[in-house]
């Protein structure tokens, strides 16, 4: 550590160092898409995660008897505007199902299973990609099988194998957790499994590239052991590409969790998340194309928005753009 | 050239045969009976027998080479069989599906052309539609249409086929009645309005896979050109006094075009799986709508082998993009 403070008569000349990770916030202010996408993220985020204490209606409430005929079928209030004989009612914002239950509980409480699976099998992916990266990187003997490994992965046809795996897995995991436990635990992990190998192959070039640097060779000098010289030396260097993938895994995740819930593959009936709450309205779509509009709105917005997050810090984190 | 194309695809047999093995053992886990449809008056020996022939039960070391000689030998037997009338897979086992009784192949080529037919349309329409805008988009980087087009590529991108298909579902088949909404594959194409007919119940399912592709490509192309026009034989080209046209259209395309080409290879097998889902929207059934039904009644033969033509198809592919990468680009030599 150099010491920061400065001889007297000094300090008026020089401002106070900027760090790295300042000057990459600054860079990643000016993309306005990114701005745009990360603020509609966290709007998704905070509806999802306060929306259900907030909201008056429970999202898993079937009415019964007279209730059930009443409440049912109910269409989203702005209806009204065009078709003054349509069911609205003020209580239900975005209407009912067929079976009674509110479409805006339910849409809230799918987006935080949605968000969950995404953000799960994003930090399993990046795990897994990061740690055979930087095996296959640092060590020359893993390298051969561990590359190998991930071109096997990067052959296998991933959407079929995920809907065979799903359906092989699937009771045994929800007699040992439970239903949506075992379902949330084998979506992640099946996820997770599939979509590491870009992470892996970025990873093991970055640290290829660093091995051969001078600071690895003076860490190496001083006798820095293999863990330290990949926690302390490595890892802090590979982070720019590693949280582009992050970013960009969150929208992989929800977009393969909502396909195997569209094709009928994902969590049990009674338990919405985006895909499914899509693949639940398509039957009856030409009647109440608002049960399908809302969830596949929402998949794409927050899709869209990480996709222009991780586009932003690419640009932000890309020194030779930096400052344009 | 020659020797490198020769070695990658003797490497991609062990490669293919893992994959199929790990597919086969995959499966081997699957819990599902072929006898589960067969009427219960039937005694449990006979069963036991019927088992017995379908080669249920047998250890992974029998089954696997097995199914290897009936898919690799047996099925191109008959293929050659059925095209020349002669008898070289007489009374040969053939791969038999577990749902209709029939040899697996002979399904998959019935549904295959369905498949083909609106994969490959929309991928030519995307590709068609993507390199203008990418080229024009990189070449007025920042303009308008420059912004207005990453910002279609982007949204294209991120929304999911199975949102598009439904959302055209609803706008052009509910509200304006234009198209149907569920593909006929047993229309024949005979006259003028049967042709027009066709070309409306294929719109919208091309419409909704080229979209994805055409923003993929649009994104790479621009990319790819803007890598380009910066370079010095682009100034080069025009210090000599060549026109713009020729300057872009044939200098700064060409070399542009050379990643592009292989993207285009490597997102073969990418939209064949991006049909399963599109197939199932429109209910096209090709091959993808035939590997979900086989997923839902256990059939997995028909499984094991649909899962691997995919296989197959990715190992393929990846070839092709490395083999015209070194054909497009003379920098690159693999000897």
């Amino acid at each position: 550590m150099t010491d920061s403070r400065l001889p007297e008569g000094q300090a008026g000349l020089v401002t106070t160092p900027r760090s790295q990770w300042a000057d990459i916030w600054d860079q990643f202010k000016r993309h306005r898409g990114a701005m745009w996408g990360g603020a509609v993220f966290l709007c998704i985020i905070l509806m999802t995660v306060a929306g259900p204490w907030i909201y008056w209606n429970d999202p898993k409430f079937v009415p019964t008897g007279r209730d059930f005929l009443e409440l049912r079928d109910t269409r989203p209030i702005y209806v009204a505007l065009w078709e003054s004989s349509a069911k609205v009612s003020w209580a239900y914002p975005l209407g009912t199902d067929n079976l009674g239950r509110d479409t805006l509980g339910r849409l809230l409480a799918g987006g935080r299973v949605s968000l969950s699976v995404g953000l799960a099998a994003m930090l399993l992916s990046v795990f897994v990609g990061t740690l055979i990266g930087v095996l296959a990187g640092y060590f020359r003997a893993l390298d051969g099988v561990l590359m190998r490994f991930t071109d096997l992965f990067l052959a296998l046809p991933l959407l079929p194998l995920l809907l065979v795996a799903v359906l092989l897995f699937r009771d045994r995991l929800s007699s040992l957790f439970g239903p949506e436990g075992g379902t949330f635990l084998l979506i992640v992990v099946l996820v997770g499994a599939t979509s590491w190998m870009q992470t892996a192959r970025i990873v093991r070039g970055d640290v290829l590239a660093l091995k051969e640097r001078e600071f690895v060779l003076a860490a190496r000098s001083i006798g820095t052991s293999p863990p330290k010289m990949i926690t302390r030396h490595l890892l802090p260097n590979v982070m720019s590409p590693i949280m582009v993938s992050a970013t960009l895994g969150i929208a992989t995740a929800i977009i393969t969790e909502s396909a195997l819930s569209f094709l009928g593959f994902g969590f049990p009936p009674d338990f919405p998340t985006w895909g499914k709450l899509l693949f639940d309205a398509v039957d009856r779509m030409e009647l109440y194309p608002e049960r399908v509009l809302w969830p596949g709105l929402m998949i794409s917005l927050i899709v869209l928005s990480v996709n222009y997050i991780g586009d932003g810090i690419r640009d932000a984190l890309d020194p030779r753009i930096r400052g344009r | 050239m020659l020797t490198y194309t020769i070695r990658r695809l003797l490497l991609s047999v062990p490669t293919l045969l893992f994959i199929s093995l790990v597919i086969f053992l995959l499966l081997k886990l699957a819990p599902g009976d072929p006898m589960a449809q067969v009427p219960l008056t039937v005694p449990p020996d006979v069963k036991e027998r019927m088992r017995e022939a379908l080669g249920v039960g047998q250890p992974w070391y029998v089954a696997f080479p097995k199914w290897l000689y009936q898919f690799f030998a047996v099925e191109p037997l008959h293929f050659v069989d059925a095209a020349f009338g002669t008898s070289l897979a007489e009374g040969q086992q053939r791969v038999i599906s577990w749902q209709t009784r029939s040899p697996v192949m002979d399904i998959v080529i019935q549904r295959l052309p369905q498949t083909l037919w609106v994969v490959g349309i929309a991928y030519v329409v995307a590709i068609l539609i993507a390199l203008p805008i990418g080229i024009y988009s990189a070449y007025r980087q920042y303009s308008w249409f420059d912004n207005a087009g990453t910002f279609v590529a982007m949204v294209g991108f991120s929304v999911p086929p199975f949102f598009s298909g439904v959302l055209v579902i609803v706008i052009f088949s509910v509200w304006l009645g234009w198209f149907p909404s569920i593909y006929d594959t047993t229309h024949k194409v005979g006259d003028w309005e049967s042709f027009v007919f066709q070309l409306r119940q294929m719109i919208m399912p091309v419409m909704v896979l080229a979209l994805q592709i055409t923003s993929q490509l649009a994104r790479f192309m621009r990319a790819s050109m803007l890598d380009n026009l910066n370079q010095d034989y682009v100034r080069t080209a025009r210090a000599k006094g060549l026109g713009e046209k020729t300057v872009v259209l044939v200098h700064v395309l060409r070399n542009s075009l050379i990643p592009v080409v292989t993207v285009i290879a490597l997102g073969v097998p990418a939209i064949f799986g991006g049909a399963i889902i599109t197939e199932q929207i429109f209910k096209v059934n090709g091959i993808g709508h035939l590997l979900i039904t086989a997923i839902q009644a256990n059939d997995l033969p028909m499984v094991q082998t649909l899962t691997f033509i995919f296989a197959v198809l990715i190992v393929l592919f990846n070839l092709v993009a490395d083999l015209l990468y070194g054909i497009l680009d003379p920098r690159i030599r693999y000897d």
